[in-house]
């Protein structure tokens, strides 16, 4: 690098330039999909109305070829000692809390994908492999998938869950919101199989309202609070409850959406690649400049 | 500029017993590998729903990613603004940042699920991801790094390519080849240095954008939308302290002299880059009120404090001062300080601030995490040592030079 000189380096750096602007039209047009459609469905789950019987997590597995138990073990209710996570053989699992308000009745949470407005994973995934879908349901590529368990670190629900066990092919699972039964006009197995309508399928818009309606016609029934109209900037999951949600293990992410700070802070590192190529301007033209001096002396 | 001293390989044995050390402690990682390559990651690691990231990410990858800064640190130093005089530890340094990137590259390797698709970011894109920022500049500062290295090699054989018997035919040619590929890289290796730091700002600093979209999950101590600046403050601040670490283990080992007016020279430059660093650290607490949680008493308050006491404060302090950085045994404790204070820096932001909102329990590394990453350093230790024995990167003093300079070789070799 001691003979170059002047004429050679600005080509060089006129040329790094190029491509720099060919990658970064590129990168502008390779965004993920981020559709919010305002038909996007959703789910609203009442768990004053919840009984706990755990169809839901039954008919689960079995629309997604997972192994089931027995369905007469469903009906043993000692599972819920200890609360239950979804795992990769189960994408929804039912907990059980106690009810302030009648002790005999306790409150039963049905947990699965909360299908955020804004999902972090979708973009944190490193290769792009999880989408949201128009009609709300948050999916992904496993084809893609290379198993770095970044949604895991990124969903503030703590959903996704990861096959540690297998040393080929591990994938992450969680819940799909039944993306193959919806598309062919099917309800969610979990709502179909529900037996004492907990679970309401339909537009988030619709949902939102009807919840509010739910809680005016009955405010002793009801807390005041929608879980998931505005936490992590809105999920196409909806739960009303008659305690505060704290109370029921729900976390508070916030209402703004997960993916906004690291997204602008990585487009205005990035903002098509113009400071990195400004920073290579300048480092180039101080390389110069003490070369230079150097030579000079 | 007079040059007494010449890159050229170091003549010693290759076997010490600390070398034997490190070569069971690298077989003992190489067993754990096996098994998780055979039986999968929950097989070895400590991982699970919870805690998807562990020591892997947290030590091999980050810290292993800061570890490598003397690399891009010298280079803007010696060839960007062209300070020669410390053109005697761009090799070495160079060399660890190598080695650094390729234990990086192989440490994500074996924590991702599927090693065999860490490719997939090449073809598969998506600009909204920090990881995938990192992930893709991790790949190609490393090529830039081996293309770096380059000229350290061909100068190695031209001239020397000897192979035996049938291939001998091949001598000239390679030969000739390696004449055309040194000429070509000197002509225009200031594109790839240049390359090389831009690179490292963006992905060290986006290496703190990765966190930041956990939100909540993590401690508010660590948690800050600053973050990617912190980490590449902190970056930048552990560049010259590693470089001068390694010297001193170096020289030790192979029996040089060590050059303490470079070194002493180096460390005077510390101490701008770790204020600014420490500056930003306590702004950042002072601004969002965080320090609230420095009155609680639990392992994240303690691991704080711990991490900014003695990883930046102290040997702020001590770099400031002249007898630090005339002694070689206190320049040595103070360089291993920013180092151990950084280290503690991404371990805390990748593993002990990350708090699921539903856990049975801590965290803490298997004894078959440890042994990979205790593996993996051990074999980036002995490929050093390989490669500084059999490639000019050390730089010795030249015999057709003076003899009597400054550099003279104690010990055995005469």
């Amino acid at each position: 690098m001691e003979k170059q000189n002047r004429r050679s380096f600005l080509k060089t750096s006129a040329l790094i330039g190029a491509v720099a602007t060919g990658i970064s039209t590129k990168t502008a047009n390779a965004k993920p999909k981020n559709i919010l459609s305002e038909d996007r469905m959703g789910v609203l789950v009442d768990t004053t109305v919840c009984i706990g019987c755990r169809n839901c997590e039954w008919a689960c597995k079995v629309a997604h070829n997972i192994p089931t138990e027995d369905r007469i073990k469903y009906e043993d209710r000692s599972v819920f000692k200890h609360m239950r996570r979804p795992q990769p053989n189960a994408y929804t699992v039912v907990n059980e809390y106690p009810n302030p308000k009648n002790a005999v009745l306790p409150t039963d949470v049905k947990v699965q994908c909360m299908h955020c407005d804004h999902p972090a994973c979708v973009s944190a995934c490193i290769v792009g492999a999880i989408s949201k879908e128009e009609n709300g349901s948050v999916i992904w590529d496993t084809k893609k998938c290379i198993g770095c368990r970044y949604c895991m670190v990124a969903c503030p629900f703590q959903i996704p869950s990861f096959d540690y066990d297998k040393p080929l092919n591990p994938e992450i699972r969680k819940c799909d919101f039944c993306f193959e039964r919806t598309k062919q006009g099917l309800l969610p197995a979990c709502v179909k199989n529900c037996p004492v309508e907990a679970l309401t399928y339909g537009p988030r818009n619709d949902l939102i309202k009807e919840a509010r309606e739910r809680i005016k016609r009955d405010p002793d029934r009801y807390l005041n609070h929608i879980y998931g109209e505005t936490e992590a900037g809105g999920t196409s999951w909806l739960y009303l409850a008659n305690q505060d949600f704290s109370k029921l293990a729900f976390p508070s992410p916030g209402d703004k959406p997960m993916p906004g700070t690291s997204e602008s802070i990585q487009h205005g590192i990035f903002a098509y690649f113009v400071p990195p190529a400004f920073l290579y301007a300048l480092l180039g033209g101080i390389m110069w400049i003490t070369k230079k001096r150097n030579e000079s002396k | 500029m007079e040059h007494f001293t010449k890159p050229s390989p170091v003549n010693k044995k290759f076997f010490t017993p600390g070398v034997l050390v490190l070569v069971l402690l690298a077989l003992n990682g190489l067993i754990f590998l096996a098994g998780r390559l055979i039986f999968g990651i929950g097989a070895v690691t400590n991982l699970n729903n919870q805690y998807p990231w562990g020591i892997w990410i947290g030590i091999d990858v980050a810290a292993g990613v800061a570890l490598a800064a003397g690399g891009f640190t010298t280079a803007a130093l010696s060839h960007v603004i062209h300070k020669e005089q410390f053109h005697d530890i761009l090799r070495p340094a160079l060399l660890t940042a190598m080695l650094g990137y390729t234990f990086v590259a192989l440490g994500v390797s074996i924590d991702i699920g599927r090693w065999y698709y860490i490719w997939h970011p090449l073809i598969m894109w998506n600009g909204n991801s920090a990881l995938f920022e990192v992930g893709i500049c991790v790949m190609m500062y490393l090529t830039v790094l081996y293309i770096e290295f380059l000229p350290v090699v061909t100068e190695r054989f031209i001239g020397h390519v000897k192979l035996k018997s049938i291939f001998s035919f091949l001598n000239k040619p390679l030969d000739s080849l390696l004449r055309i590929l040194d000429k070509g890289l000197s002509k225009v290796m200031f594109i790839f240095i240049i390359l090389g730091v831009v690179l490292s700002t963006l992905h060290q600093s986006s290496l703190g954008t990765l966190m930041i979209i956990a939100g909540p999950k993590m401690h508010p101590l660590w948690q800050t939308p600053v973050l990617p600046l912190l980490f590449l403050l902190s970056a930048i601040s552990v560049g010259f302290p590693m470089v001068i670490f390694e010297s001193i283990i170096a020289s030790r080992s192979l029996g040089l002299k060590t050059e303490m007016n470079l070194l002493s020279e180096l460390g005077r430059m510390v101490p701008p880059i770790l204020g600014i660093y420490l500056a930003f650290k306590i702004g950042d607490m002072v601004i969002r009120g965080t320090f609230v949680y420095l009155t609680e008493f639990n392992t994240a308050s303690v691991m704080f404090v711990i991490e900014v006491l003695f990883g930046v404060i102290v040997p702020l302090r001590m770099f400031l001062s002249e007898a630090v950085l005339k002694s070689k045994p206190l320049l040595f404790i103070a360089s291993a300080l920013v180092i151990f204070g950084v280290l503690l820096n991404r371990i805390n932001n990748f593993v002990v601030a990350y708090k699921p909102p539903y856990s049975y329990g801590p965290y803490f590394p298997s004894i078959g995490e440890i042994s990979v990453t205790v593996g993996f350093i051990s074999l980036l230790v002995l490929a050093y040592r390989f490669i500084v024995l059999n490639f000019p990167v050390i730089s010795l003093p030249d015999k057709s030079f003076v003899p009597q300079s400054k550099f003279a070789i104690r010990g055995t070799q005469k």
